[in-house]
């Protein structure tokens, strides 16, 4: 199992990384070296066998419906790099 | 006297009681300490002084009022990447420099609620994504033992911080053995309960079905104590169990007679330093003479631990790691459009490591690889988990060296993109299965700290802490201090 320099590109625009070519060079083969153990869990014989969830199952974890503390406006934009009119500025989505 | 920074947390508390001295007495001789020797060791990416105080005089005021707690006014540090209302929180990455949280994880609620100042946050591994503390964006950590070599990781900073006397007690968190592993390197007690008894609400999210959040300390009475008061059901957290509080007012009643201990074959490798191997087989011996059967076993699947740590762990990874698009927090820089700036964003704000982690998790989740990849992993985890519940049937606990080597030179394993990788396969399995396990200090090799970690069935971690006092006990090691200053 290998990955190719291609499909380096797809999943690093999969995963929104502007990545330089020296960068997606060093990173295909990280990622190969990865891959390459990968084939390990191939053997394994996993028919009938449903995929782990949790330790201790829990079911239905609901929460009372009723108001409680929030963030004030202020606190949650205290981070932002951007805000306008008590706004978070989100990067143009529609372009003319 | 001994002083008050080589004092375990429990001896701090009992002298807080008899006012032996004060609260900010004992919060400022850490600070005083961190100021003259956290220089050399790197264990803090930010100290919280002046908070710190103002929390240890509260504490002292609950202490002359007599609504003290055990560890009231015994001061902390905390890896960097738990939410602290107002003390930056970086995970040791740059796409998060400057970021003040606005409200504290349910652990540190617990902290303040129990009056324990604290002393501010360790370095880690960037996102708790190593094995070395060397991936962090900022500084390295060194190991007070041998200041060339690494503390392990990812939780690096915050068992330097209390093997180097800087600290009583820390926090870390542990996904694939980053609490574990950096305590055996740096021969203090590190512990990993059961999935779902300690909050995770506040930590910055890795591996959502694996993060766990647990203590470090010198001794194993003390890790009892912080872990009493960090567990407990948190309806902040969808995965918290509702009988999660670990009680261990038992610590001191267990016995190591006639317990059934098992040692799978797997978890001495290739890999195993025979160093290491050699004191294992002296605990081993010792655990005989206390009464304890030993018997060596076989778990076919802990071979496959490693891989399917690396195809689970990265792919929560990629998707928990997607919430950092400069938008609402860290900084944000330019580019063409929406995707352009979050592209730019996370290219600029992510190191290697992560970059890689993301890359290999969202491929793992892809259209054509999910079921080859993803879904296959966690079959195998399933499998895995098995085979630990049938050794569990059969024996009361498990044991293995925590790491195959002692602690490593800074930059001697950063090459080979597997190296660090492989020295989890160890520690790996408690996270697949989420039962508890703990590393104490079990030995030495050339000087250096040797870890011998014991695994229990899930929920069981109160007996846990009690057969880990009893070999605690039984090896005598826990006074050891490292040589550095």
């Amino acid at each position: 199992m290998s990955i190719s320099l291609d499909e380096v590109r797809h999943v690093a625009r999969l995963a929104r990384l502007d990545l330089d070519e020296a960068e997606m060079m060093s990173l295909q083969g990280r990622l190969n070296s990865l891959l390459g153990h990968f084939a390990d869990i191939e053997q394994i014989d996993v028919s009938n066998v449903k995929p782990f969830s949790h330790a201790v199952s829990l079911q239905n974890v609901w929460a009372e419906d009723v108001p409680g503390a929030t963030l004030t406006r202020e606190q949650a934009l205290k981070n932002t790099a951007m805000q306008r009119a008590g706004l978070f500025v989100v990067p143009v989505i529609l372009e003319d | 006297m001994a002083k008050l920074t080589e004092l375990t947390a429990s001896e701090i508390a009992k002298g807080l009681r008899k006012k032996t001295f004060s609260a900010p007495e004992v919060t400022r001789a850490f600070l005083d300490r961190i100021g003259t020797y956290d220089a050399s060791v790197g264990a803090f990416l930010t100290v919280s002084a002046e908070t710190a105080i103002q929390e240890a005089t509260a504490a002292q005021t609950l202490i002359d009022s007599g609504m003290a707690s055990p560890l009231t006014g015994v001061p902390i540090a905390l890896k960097d990447n738990m939410s602290t209302n107002g003390i930056e929180t970086t995970c040791a990455s740059k796409i998060l420099k400057g970021y003040i949280p606005p409200y504290d994880a349910s652990v540190v609620a617990s902290l303040k609620a129990a009056g324990m100042p604290i002393l501010g946050k360790t370095n880690l591994d960037e996102f708790a994504m190593g094995t070395s503390t060397e991936t962090s964006a900022y500084q390295l950590t060194r190991n007070p033992w041998d200041l060339n070599r690494s503390p392990g990781g990812s939780s690096g900073g915050s068992a330097a911080s209390v093997c180097g006397g800087l600290a009583p007690l820390s926090l870390g968190s542990d996904t694939g053995g980053s609490i574990r592993m950096p305590a055996s390197l740096c021969g203090i007690v590190g512990f990993k309960p059961t999935y779902g008894r300690v909050s995770r609400y506040g930590l910055v999210a890795f591996g959502s079905s694996l993060d766990q959040i647990g203590p470090f300390a010198r001794t194993v009475e003390d890790v009892a104590l912080l872990t009493e008061v960090i567990s407990g059901y948190d309806k902040a957290d969808s995965t918290s169990l509702p009988n999660a509080k670990i009680r261990t007012n038992d610590l001191k009643s267990g016995s190591l007679k006639g317990l059934k201990i098992a040692l799978p074959k797997e978890m001495l490798g290739d890999g195993t330093d025979p160093a290491v191997e050699a004191v294992l087989q002296s605990n081993i011996e010792l655990l005989r003479k206390e009464g304890a059967e030993v018997s060596e076993i076989s778990i076919p699947t802990i071979k496959l631990g490693v891989t399917t740590y690396y195809i689970i762990a990265p792919a929560e990874a990629s998707s928990n790691l997607g919430r950092f698009d400069g938008v609402r927090y860290g900084p944000r820089s330019e580019g063409k459009g929406h995707i352009g700036v979050v592209e730019r964003t996370r290219a600029d704000g992510f190191g290697p490591e992560v970059k890689t982690r993301i890359m290999i998790g969202t491929y793992a989740l892809s259209a054509g690889y999910y079921d080859a990849y993803y879904l296959r992993a966690q079959q195998v985890r399933a499998i895995m988990a098995e085979e630990f519940k049938k050794a569990f049937e059969e024996f009361d606990y498990v044991i293995s060296p925590t790491s195959p080597i002692p602690a490593f030179k800074l930059g001697e394993l950063t090459d080979d993109p597997m190296a660090l990788k492989l020295l989890d396969f160890c520690t790996i399995p408690a996270n697949m299965g989420g039962f508890p396990a703990l590393s104490l200090n079990g030995g030495f090799a050339n000087g250096l700290p040797v870890g011998l970690q014991i695994m229990a069935p899930v929920m069981a971690d109160e007996r846990l802490l009690q057969i880990s006092y009893c070999i605690e006990q039984a090896l005598g090691l826990a006074t050891q201090r490292p040589p550095f200053a």
